[in-house]
């Protein structure tokens, strides 16, 4: 029982080398594979929370059809070379040291924070498709239909931008 | 399948946010640091990913469906945001060929 406490740790883990790893490689390319490393990986995190449906979606979504999109983007534009002029390293010390402060004044923060829950009544059944769905389909149907909206003017502003123009 | 997370309490919820704020600044320095457009597209996915993460701890934890219902918008904003921005990405590499941001600051002054 104490294994998926371990398992917390090992996807934290493997999630936060995956995210260094993105910003540190040379190739967008290896980039785009250490994303989908660190999806799976928080996938991982939303099947031990029990949040199945959020965690199959997570995998379809993101690291299915993002991952797909971004490898479709950098091979087809040929971008895999390595970046020829690099930020100063002012630059990039100084945004180290904005994103440590950010991360001081969050955790900071986040010591005040109410993080007391009731033991007892955590049930753990709510992230079940079964029940996601009712919700889904009963309280948020507005905001459901208005997604498709949203969908359709994606997808038109990018066959839009896409298109070549002057021919 | 019914009973893996009788355990979840198991972990503090102090865990989560310290992992999720992790990850979060983690994209921000992505953001900050990189000059090609698509790994700031990247950055900006860690960020939004550590977020969904948060809400479906605090939705588990306390057990309200909402928050998770949340994350699916998120999902779906998203994506849509991804179709488009990569469009954008493709238009600019085609006017700069290149899609270093700096190259562009017409806009900047």
């Amino acid at each position: 029982m104490m294994l998926t406490k371990y398992l917390f740790y090992f996807f934290s883990i493997i999630a936060i080398f995956a995210s260094v790893m993105v910003l540190i490689s040379k190739k967008p390319i290896h980039s785009v594979l250490y994303l989908t490393l660190a999806f799976l990986s928080i996938a991982g995190h939303f099947i031990l929370l029990n949040a199945q449906f959020i965690a199959i979606v997570n995998v379809i979504v993101y690291a299915g059809a993002i991952m797909v999109l971004f490898l479709f983007t950098v091979m087809l534009l040929n971008l895999n070379l390595a970046a020829e002029h690099k930020k100063s390293n002012i630059i990039k010390i100084s945004a180290v040291v904005a994103a440590g402060l950010l991360f001081l004044t969050i955790t900071g923060a986040s010591k005040k924070m109410d993080l007391t829950f009731n033991r007892e009544q955590v049930i753990t059944q709510i992230g079940l498709v079964k029940n996601l769905g009712k919700i889904l389909f009963s309280d948020f149907r507005l905001p459901f239909e208005v997604s498709g909206i949203l969908f359709l003017s994606a997808m038109v502003g990018a066959v839009m931008l896409g298109k070549k123009t002057g021919d | 399948m019914q009973n893996i997370t009788q355990t979840i309490t198991m972990v503090p919820l102090q865990h989560y946010v310290l992992f999720c704020t992790l990850l979060f600044v983690i994209g921000v320095a992505g953001v900050l640091i990189k000059r090609n457009a698509l790994v700031i597209f990247m950055s900006i996915e860690i960020m939004l990913n550590s977020i969904n993460l948060l809400l479906v701890a605090f939705s588990v934890y306390h057990n309200d469906p909402a928050g998770q219902i949340f994350v699916f918008f998120v999902m779906i904003v998203a994506a849509a945001e991804v179709a488009v921005g990569l469009a954008l990405v493709v238009m600019v590499y085609r006017h700069t060929h290149s899609i270093d941001i700096d190259f562009l600051n017409k806009l900047k002054w």
